[in-house]
C-alpha cells in the first residue's frame, strides 16, 4: 500500500508530452499545481479549482479531465498531454491553426484546456456533429470570444475531414 | 491602387501576431511569471460577515505555524500607509484590509505570508477574529431610509454623494407633454468574471524605500497616485509592470489596486516578495462588481410618440465602499444620458448609496447597461402605452445625420453617424419582416414569442473629467479642471531598420499588438509581421499618463491613433533625412517598397533600414535640427474632452459609436426558459482597424450580456450573505447557451480620432440586456422585467396557479423569510412532558444530546457555550456556538437563539419548543419544534442549494440522539444502530 | 483554495481499504473520481484527515451481469459505463441520464458510485438507483449488506453508510424486456445541477416516477394502474407532498410545477 503522511515530499514521475519526468509533491497537491509550478508548463492555466471552469483541462491517459481536481501523486506513472505538447517544434497543428484563422481566442487564457478537449474529441471522432461539439465544448468557460470562432474552427477541421473521407472512399 | 491596396494592412481582418505562443501554452501570464525562491506566497482572511464590529484579532497560533513567515492585520497599516482617497467629499475611509469593523462578506482582515499558498490558508484557519455582527443593508432603497444602519458613522448616512441637474427646460416639457409615462427600474449586480483572477508579485526594497510590483492590473493609472498616496510614497517609488498576457480583464482588474497596496505591505512587513493569487471563491466574493441601481425614469411624449422630455431618478449602489474611480459609473455616461434620442429637455437626480455589499467598480459596459435599461425599457413602454410600434418610437426620435456633430444637453458631443440608416439597414440585413412573421406563427400556435428593440450610443475614450460632475461647479473650480484624455506611444526603429512599438494600453486579450502592428506597418511601408510590439509595461520607464490602461475603450480611438502619429513623426523624420541624402527637394521624396526615391529619377534611392542606420551610426548626416536615434514618443489628446462647464455639461467620452439591436425570444410556457431565436447587432464603430477582431468583441460582448440578460446575479440575502460564491451558483453562458448573433456594420468615420476608429468592445454590454428584457416584455405583455431572466421567475410570470392536494392537506406556500432556513417537526417521546422538560433543560444531557459536541459549558442562566463538530456528509466544521433558552414556561415553551462561527462561516438562528402531554395516561409528550437559521460565509457562498437540506440532516440528528438518551427503552436491542433509528423515525413520523 | 493537509493512502486491494476504514472511520474519504470530493477539498469543506485513493483499484473496476442484477463496482467511470456497450440492454435508464451528469471531461474521471456516496438531493445517479429498485453493496471489515436505494439516501449529502463501510458497488435488477423508460431534466445551463429531474419506467407491474431535486433526496412513485386522466391529480398531490425548496436559481413553487409539466411528459413518454 501506498501512504505519504501529509509532511511527506513525494517523488513523482510521469510521462508528459511523451517525456518523462520527475517532480516533487506533497501528499494534497493539485495536479495543476504540479504541473504549472513544479514541472513548469505553464501553458496549463488555473481558472476555478473546483472543476467548472476547464482552463486546467489536460489528457491523462488519453482522456480530458480536470487536473484541478487530481492530486499530483495520483498521476505517479500516468501519461499526461498538455498544451504544450501540441505543437511540433514550434509549428502549431491543423487544430491550433484553425483556432488562430478562425480567431477562436482573445485573451487565450481558456484556449489551453479547450485545445485539450477538442485534441480528443477530434481524434475519437473525426467527423462530430455540431450537437457534439458543442456537449464537448459546454465543458469549458470562455469570457472573451462567444465561442463562435471555436465552433468555427472545430467544423473547418470537420469539413477538411470529411473531404479528406470522401476522397479516401472514391 | 492595386499596388498600394496590397500593402494597406489596417482595416484587413488579419490573424493576430499573439495567438501563435497562446495557442502552444507559451503565453506569460502573471502566474507565469517565476519568482526566487524567498518569495512568500499570501492568502486572505475574509470577513464571513456583511457587517460587524472586529474586536479583537488573535494572530499567536496562526504565527507559530510552521512555514508561516507573516501575518499582517488592520493595525499594521498605520504605520506605513493611511486610507485611499476619496472621489466625492466625504469623510469616508477605506483602508487596504478592514480596521475596526468589516461591511461586506469577503472583506480582508488579515494577511498570512507563508512558504506556499497551501500553508497560508493553513494558517488562515487559525486566526480568531472575535467580531461583534451588526445589522447589515444590502438594499439600497432601505441604505438611505432614516432607521436603516449606518455603514460609516462619520459620513453620517448611507448617502455618500447626491446631485441634481436640469438641462434645457424638463418642467416645460412634462407640462406641455401629452402624456408621460413612468417606471422604475431595478439593475441587478453582475461582474464580468475573467477567467484569469488576479494576480500581485509586490517586493519592498527596504533600502530605497521603493515597492516594486508585478501585477495583471489593467488602468486606468489614475490609480497608480491613488496607491502610492495610500503607501505614504511618491509615485516614483512605486514600480508598477504588468505582464506580456492577461487572461481577460472586461474592467474588473481595475479592481486590483487595492490588492497592490495590501501586497506591498505584507512585503514590507514579511521582509521578502510576497506573491498573491486570487482564488475563484475570492474573487467571486470580493473582487467588484458592477454597479445594481434602481432607476426611476419618465418620459414627457407628444400623443405620435415624440419624447420631449426625460427625467432620471437613479439611486446607485456602490456597496461596503466607495472605491476609485466610483461614483464613475454613475458620471460616465453623463454627457449620453439622451441616448440615440433628439431629446433637448432633460433632468437627472444622482444619489450614490453605501450598502453592505462588495465595493463596485469598472465592468464591461461601465454604466452602460444600468443606463439603457431604464431609458430603453421606457420607450417599450411609451411605445406599449401609446399603441405604436417600438420601432416607430426609436425612429421618430433619432438623433438625425445632418445634425453630426451633434451636442447633447448634457454635454456630450455625438462625432459622427446616421442613426436612421443604421436602424433601416439592420432591419433589412436582418430580415425584421421574417422575424415578425415567426412571431405571429409561434403566438397563433399558443406560444409565447416576443421580439425587442434597442437603440443606443455607445460611448468610448474617456474624458478625465467626467468624474469631476460628481462635484458641484464650485468644488470642481476649487479643484482645478479635470479633462482629456492622453494617449501614448512610442515607435522607435534600431540601427538595423527593425521596429519596436510600446503604448499605454495594458490589453487583456483584445488583440492590441496585432493592430498596432497593422497601423504602423501602413505608415513605414512594411509588413506587420516586421513590427515587433511590446505591450508590457513599466511605469518606471515606460511613457504613462494618468489616462493609461485599457479601459473605456480607448484603445483603437486613441492609442492606435497615438501609434499613428508616432509611427508618422518617424516617416516624416526618414523623410527628411532621405531629402538630404538624395539630395532632392521634400516634395520629391516618394516612399514605397520599403524605399525612399527621387520621385523624378526612381534609381536615385536608398532603404528604409539603412536610412534608418544613419539616424544611429551618423547622426552628422542628419538634416538641421533633427535629433540622433529613431524613435517618436506620441502624446495625443482630444480638444473636444473639456472639463465640465459651469452648468455641468459635460463631454464625457471622445467618440460616440452606434448600436442597434433587435431580437425575437420564445418562451417555454412549462419550464419558462427563454429561449434567444434570434439576434440581429448593427453596430457603427467608424473606421474599423481589423474587422475580425472588432466581430470577436462584438460576440464575446454580445455572450457576456446574455449571461447578464439570462443568468448572472452576484445575489445577497437580506441580512448581507451572499449568496454565489462558486461557479456553480454564479452562472456564465456556456456555448450551449449562446447562439451566434448576426452582426452588422456601417461605417461612419469619427472626425475626432487619427484614425477615425471609435470604440466597440462594450455596445452590446450596454444593448443586449434590455433587448432580451423587451422581447420578453412583449412576449408575456408585462412592464415589471427584472433581470436576470432565470426560468423560474419567468414561470412565476407567466403564472403558476395551485390547486391543493387531493388529500386535503395544506397547499405548499414558499416560506415568508426566503433568506433563512426554516423548518418545523413533531415528534412523540415516551416519557411525560416534566420529564422531557427536565431533559431539555439539562447541560449535561444536551452536550450528549448535541451531534458532535465536544464540550458545553454553561455561561450563565439558561446559555451554553458548546464546542462542536458539525458534520453533514463529508462536510465538517467546527463551531463555537452560543445559546440561550428564553420565554420558559415550565414543562410547556421555551425559546432558543443563538449563534454560531466557524471556519465554514457564521449563523445565527431561533426556535421554539412545545411540549404537549399524550398518551392514555399522559405519559407520553409530543415535542413540537421549529427553527429558523441564517447563515453566511463560504458556506452560505458555494452551498447555498444544499443548506436547507443540511439544516434538516442536523435537527434530525439533534432529536434521533435526545431520544435515544431521553427514552432508551423504546430501542428494540439487538437491532442494527441504522435500522432502529429509521424504524423509530418512521414511527414518530419524522420520517416519511 | 487549497485543501488541507491529508494522509493519502492507495491501497492494495479491498482489504486494505476496509482496514483503513475501521482504523480512521469518519476521519478518512473514500476518494474514487473526485469530481465532487476533490472541489471540496479545494474549497476546505471537506477536511479528511486521511484520503484512501480507490480510483485505480481494478478489482472495484468491474461491470456486470449476474443473477439478473446489473453490478456495477466503485471504480467504474461514468465515461466508461456510458461507453460500456451492453449498457442500453441492462440498463437503459442510466444510458438516457448519464450523459446530463456534469460535463464529459467530468464523466472521464467521475465514478457511478462517487455520486451515490455523494448523495446530492438533485443528482442523476441517485435517481436512476432509487427509480431502478437498485442497491448499494456495502462492506465493512466484519459485514458486508445490501441496502435498497430507497433506504440508501436518508438526506442532503446523507446516507446510510456506516464510517466503517466502503461503497463496493451498485446493483440494478436488469429490466422485463418491455419496460420503458424516459428521463428528462430542467437545469439553467447544459450540465449544471439539476433543478428538477425526472424519471418514469412503465413495466408489468406499473409505473414508477422518480423526482430529483424537489426533496432532499430522489423520490419514487409507484402506480400499479394509472389511467391517463388521472395523472394531473396524482402529480400534483406528489408535488405538493415533496414540497420543493427556494434557492438563488429556483423557488419551492417553480420545482412543483416541474414535478406536474415534466413529470407528466416522462409519464406519457413510457405510457406511449
Amino acid at each position: 500500500m501506498i501512504e505519504y503522511g501529509a509532511a511527506d515530499r513525494v517523488k513523482v514521475t510521469l510521462t508528459v508530452n511523451n517525456e518523462s519526468l520527475t517532480g516533487y509533491a506533497s501528499s494534497r497537491m493539485l495536479l495543476s499545481d504540479f504541473i504549472r509550478h513544479e514541472l513548469g508548463l505553464t501553458g496549463t492555466h488555473v481558472g476555478c479549482e473546483h472543476g467548472v471552469c476547464g482552463a486546467c483541462t489536460i489528457q491523462i491517459d488519453g482522456r480530458p479531465v480536470r487536473s484541478c481536481l487530481m492530486l499530483a501523486v495520483q498521476a505517479e506513472g500516468r501519461e499526461i498531454q498538455t498544451v504544450e505538447g501540441l505543437s511540433d517544434k514550434g509549428t502549431l497543428n491543423r487544430l491550433q491553426q484553425a483556432f488562430r484563422s478562425h480567431h477562436a481566442l482573445q485573451c487565450g487564457f481558456c484556449t489551453s484546456g479547450i485545445l485539450m478537449s477538442m485534441t480528443n474529441l477530434l481524434n475519437e471522432n473525426p467527423t462530430p456533429t455540431d450537437d457534439e461539439i458543442t456537449d464537448i465544448l459546454s465543458g469549458h468557460l470562455c469570457r472573451c470570444t462567444g465561442y463562435v470562432g471555436i465552433v468555427k474552427a472545430v467544423q473547418s477541421l470537420v469539413l477538411e475531414n470529411i473531404a479528406r473521407e470522401n476522397g479516401e472512399n472514391a | 491602387m492595386k499596388k498600394i491596396a496590397d500593402k494597406v494592412y489596417v482595416s484587413q481582418a488579419l490573424e493576430r501576431v499573439e495567438d501563435s505562443a497562446l495557442l502552444a501554452g507559451a503565453g506569460v501570464f502573471a502566474d507565469d511569471i517565476a519568482v526566487g525562491a524567498r518569495t512568500g506566497h499570501a492568502a486572505f482572511l475574509r470577513s464571513p460577515h456583511a457587517h460587524a464590529d472586529i474586536n479583537s484579532i488573535d494572530i499567536k497560533t496562526a504565527e507559530a505555524l510552521d512555514g508561516v513567515h507573516a501575518i499582517v492585520v488592520g493595525e499594521d497599516l498605520r504605520a506605513w500607509s493611511r486610507p485611499f482617497i476619496v472621489g466625492v467629499k466625504q469623510p469616508m475611509e477605506h483602508w487596504c484590509l478592514a480596521q475596526d469593523r468589516v461591511r461586506y462578506i469577503g472583506e480582508p482582515v488579515a494577511i498570512v505570508v507563508a512558504e506556499d499558498r497551501y500553508i497560508a490558508e493553513d494558517a488562515l484557519a487559525l486566526i480568531e477574529v472575535d467580531y461583534t455582527p451588526l445589522k447589515a443593508v444590502v438594499d439600497p432603497e432601505i441604505a438611505i431610509l432614516k432607521d436603516a444602519p449606518v455603514l460609516h458613522e462619520a459620513v453620517g448616512s448611507n448617502l455618500i454623494s447626491e446631485r441634481n441637474f436640469s438641462y434645457g427646460d424638463p418642467e416645460k416639457a412634462f407640462r406641455d407633454a401629452d402624456r408621460i409615462v413612468s417606471m422604475k427600474v431595478r439593475y441587478p449586480r453582475n461582474a464580468c468574471t475573467p477567467i484569469e483572477c488576479f494576480v500581485v508579485n509586490a517586493d519592498y526594497d527596504a533600502a530605497e524605500d521603493n515597492y516594486d510590483v508585478l501585477a495583471n492590473f489593467q488602468g486606468p493609472f489614475s490609480l497608480l497616485p491613488v496607491m502610492a498616496l495610500a503607501l505614504n510614497i511618491p509615485v516614483n517609488k512605486l514600480r508598477l509592470r504588468t505582464p506580456p498576457d492577461s487572461g481577460g480583464s472586461f474592467g474588473v482588474k481595475q479592481a486590483i489596486f487595492p490588492y497592490i497596496v495590501a501586497l506591498c505591505l505584507a512585503s514590507r512587513k514579511a521582509g521578502r516578495p510576497v506573491k498573491w493569487v486570487e482564488d475563484r471563491l475570492e474573487h467571486l466574493m470580493a473582487a467588484t462588481s458592477a454597479t445594481n441601481r434602481v432607476t426611476e425614469i419618465e418620459g414627457a411624449v407628444t400623443k405620435d410618440g415624440e419624447l420631449i422630455g426625460l427625467c432620471y431618478r437613479q439611486l446607485e449602489d456602490c456597496g461596503g465602499y466607495l472605491r476609485a474611480p466610483e461614483p464613475a459609473t454613475l458620471y460616465r455616461m453623463h454627457g449620453n444620458m439622451t441616448g440615440a434620442y433628439k431629446v433637448q429637455n432633460l433632468a437627472i437626480e444622482n444619489r450614490v448609496v453605501l450598502t453592505n455589499k462588495t465595493p463596485t467598480g469598472l465592468n464591461r459596459g461601465f454604466g452602460g447597461p444600468q443606463v439603457y435599461f431604464a431609458l430603453e425599457r421606457l420607450m417599450h413602454k411609451i411605445a406599449v402605452e401609446l399603441k405604436l410600434d417600438p420601432l416607430e418610437v426609436i425612429k421618430r426620435n433619432l438623433v438625425e445625420a445632418k445634425d453630426m456633430p451633434y451636442r447633447t444637453p448634457s454635454g456630450a458631443l455625438y462625432d459622427s453617424g446616421d442613426y436612421r440608416k443604421a436602424v433601416l439597414e439592420a432591419c433589412k440585413k436582418g430580415n425584421l419582416e421574417a422575424l415578425k412573421k415567426r412571431r405571429d406563427q409561434v403566438r397563433g400556435a399558443g406560444g409565447l414569442y416576443g421580439i425587442g428593440y434597442t437603440a443606443i450610443v455607445e460611448p468610448s475614450i474617456s474624458n478625465m473629467g467626467y468624474i469631476s460632475t460628481a462635484l458641484t461647479a464650485l468644488e470642481r473650480e476649487k479643484a482645478g479642471p479635470k479633462d482629456g484624455g492622453a494617449a501614448m506611444a512610442t515607435v522607435s526603429v534600431d540601427a538595423l531598420g527593425s521596429v519596436s512599438v510600446t503604448m499605454d494600453s495594458t490589453p487583456q486579450g483584445q488583440g492590441h499588438r496585432t493592430v498596432a502592428a497593422q497601423v504602423v506597418a501602413d505608415v513605414l511601408g512594411l509588413k506587420p509581421a516586421d513590427i515587433r510590439v511590446d505591450v508590457t509595461m513599466d511605469t518606471a520607464k515606460d511613457n504613462w499618463s494618468i489616462s493609461a490602461g485599457n479601459y473605456s475603450s480607448r484603445f483603437a480611438g486613441s492609442v492606435a491613433g497615438s501609434v499613428h502619429l508616432a509611427a508618422i513623426e518617424i516617416r516624416d523624420k526618414l523623410k527628411r533625412m532621405a531629402q538630404t541624402s538624395l539630395n532632392i527637394a521634400a516634395d520629391k521624396v516618394s516612399f514605397s517598397d520599403g524605399k525612399f526615391s527621387d520621385a523624378d529619377n526612381p534609381d536615385n534611392a536608398i532603404q528604409f533600414r539603412r536610412l534608418a542606420g544613419q539616424a544611429h551610426w551618423s547622426p552628422g548626416l542628419l538634416p538641421e535640427g533633427d535629433v540622433p536615434g529613431l524613435r517618436a514618443a506620441s502624446s495625443w489628446t482630444m480638444p473636444e474632452l473639456e472639463a465640465p462647464d459651469p452648468e455641468d455639461r459635460v463631454n464625457s467620452s471622445g467618440a460616440h459609436g452606434f448600436v442597434f439591436d433587435y431580437c425575437g425570444v420564445e418562451i417555454d410556457r412549462d419550464t419558462g426558459r427563454v429561449r434567444l431565436d434570434k439576434y440581429v447587432t448593427m453596430h457603427d464603430a467608424g473606421r474599423l482597424l481589423n474587422p475580425a477582431l472588432v466581430d470577436g468583441q462584438v460576440y464575446g460582448g454580445f455572450t457576456q450580456a446574455l449571461g447578464a440578460a439570462l443568468f448572472e446575479e452576484l445575489s445577497y440575502t437580506a441580512d448581507g450573505t451572499f449568496q454565489a460564491g462558486s461557479m456553480a451558483e454564479y452562472l456564465i453562458p456556456t456555448v450551449a447557451e449562446t447562439p451566434a448573433p448576426v452582426i452588422l456594420h456601417m461605417s461612419s468615420p469619427s472626425p475626432f480620432t487619427p484614425l477615425g476608429a471609435k470604440g466597440v468592445g462594450e455596445g452590446n454590454s450596454m444593448s443586449t440586456p434590455v433587448c432580451l428584457a423587451n422581447a420578453v416584455a412583449d412576449a408575456l405583455g408585462r412592464d415589471d422585467i427584472e433581470l436576470p431572466l432565470k426560468q423560474s421567475k419567468v414561470r412565476d410570470w407567466i403564472g403558476i396557479r395551485e390547486t391543493p392536494p387531493t388529500s386535503g392537506g395544506a397547499v405548499a406556500t414558499p416560506v415568508a423569510d426566503k433568506d433563512a432556513i426554516t423548518g418545523r417537526g413533531e415528534l412523540t417521546i415516551r416519557l411525560p412532558v416534566e420529564r422531557v422538560w427536565d431533559l431539555l433543560l439539562d447541560p449535561e444531557n444536551l452536550e450528549k444530546a448535541i451531534p458532535g459536541c465536544r464540550e458545553l459549558i454553561v455561561e450563565g442562566d439558561h446559555s451554553y457555550r458548546a464546542d462542536v463538530s458539525v458534520a453533514v456528509g463529508p462536510v465538517r466544521g467546527d463551531i463555537v456556538a452560543l445559546v440561550k433558552l428564553s420565554d420558559l414556561d415550565p414543562s410547556k415553551f421555551l425559546r432558543l437563539g443563538g449563534s454560531a462561527d466557524g471556519p465554514l462561516g457564521s449563523s445565527t438562528g431561533s426556535g421554539t419548543i412545545l411540549l404537549t402531554a399524550t398518551g392514555a395516561n399522559g405519559d407520553a409528550t409530543i415535542l413540537h419544534y421549529d427553527y429558523s437559521v441564517s447563515l453566511s460565509g463560504k458556506i452560505a457562498a458555494v452551498g447555498g442549494r444544499l443548506l436547507g437540506g443540511a439544516m434538516k440532516v442536523l435537527i434530525k440528528r439533534f432529536f434521533e440522539r435526545f431520544i435515544r438518551i431521553a427514552a432508551p427503552e423504546t430501542a428494540p436491542a439487538g437491532f442494527p444502530l441504522f435500522g432502529w433509528l429509521e424504524n423509530l423515525l418512521r414511527a414518530i413520523g419524522i420520517k416519511r | 483554495m487549497k485543501p488541507a493537509p491529508f494522509t493519502y493512502c492507495r491501497p492494495d486491494n479491498v482489504e486494505q481499504v476496509l482496514d483503513l476504514l475501521r482504523q480512521h472511520g469518519g476521519d478518512s474519504r473514500i476518494l474514487a473520481g473526485g469530481q465532487t470530493l476533490m472541489a471540496m477539498l479545494n474549497m476546505r469543506l471537506v477536511e479528511p484527515k486521511i484520503l484512501v485513493d480507490i480510483s485505480m483499484m481494478e478489482a472495484l473496476r468491474f461491470i456486470r451481469v449476474a443473477d439478473n442484477y446489473l453490478e456495477i463496482g466503485a471504480a467504474v467511470i461514468q465515461a466508461d459505463l456510458l461507453a460500456w456497450t451492453d449498457l442500453e440492454q441492462y440498463a437503459p435508464l442510466m444510458a438516457k441520464a448519464l450523459p446530463w451528469v456534469g460535463h464529459a471531461q467530468t464523466r472521464n474521471k467521475g465514478t457511478v458510485c462517487g455520486s451515490i456516496a455523494h448523495s446530492d438531493p438533485s443528482s442523476e445517479m441517485p435517481l436512476c438507483l432509487a427509480l431502478l429498485g437498485g442497491e448499494i453493496v456495502l462492506r465493512s471489515k466484519t459485514n458486508r449488506r445490501m441496502v435498497k436505494a430507497a433506504d440508501f439516501q436518508i438526506g442532503t449529502l446523507t446516507t446510510a453508510r456506516q464510517e466503517d463501510e466502503l461503497i463496493e458497488a451498485i446493483r440494478i435488477p436488469v429490466p422485463a424486456d418491455v419496460s420503458k423508460f424516459a428521463f428528462q431534466e430542467v437545469a439553467i445551463r447544459h450540465g449544471d445541477f439539476a433543478l428538477v429531474a425526472v424519471a418514469a419506467s412503465h413495466s408489468p407491474d406499473g409505473i414508477r416516477l422518480g423526482v430529483g431535486g424537489v426533496a432532499d433526496r430522489p423520490e419514487v412513485r409507484h402506480w400499479e394502474h394509472l389511467p391517463e386522466d388521472e395523472i394531473d391529480t396524482a402529480l400534483n398531490d406528489l408535488a405538493h407532498e415533496l414540497g420543493g425548496y427556494d434557492d438563488i436559481h429556483a423557488s419551492a413553487g417553480y420545482r412543483r410545477e416541474l414535478v406536474r409539466t415534466i413529470g407528466k411528459r416522462v409519464i406519457l413518454e413510457v405510457m406511449a
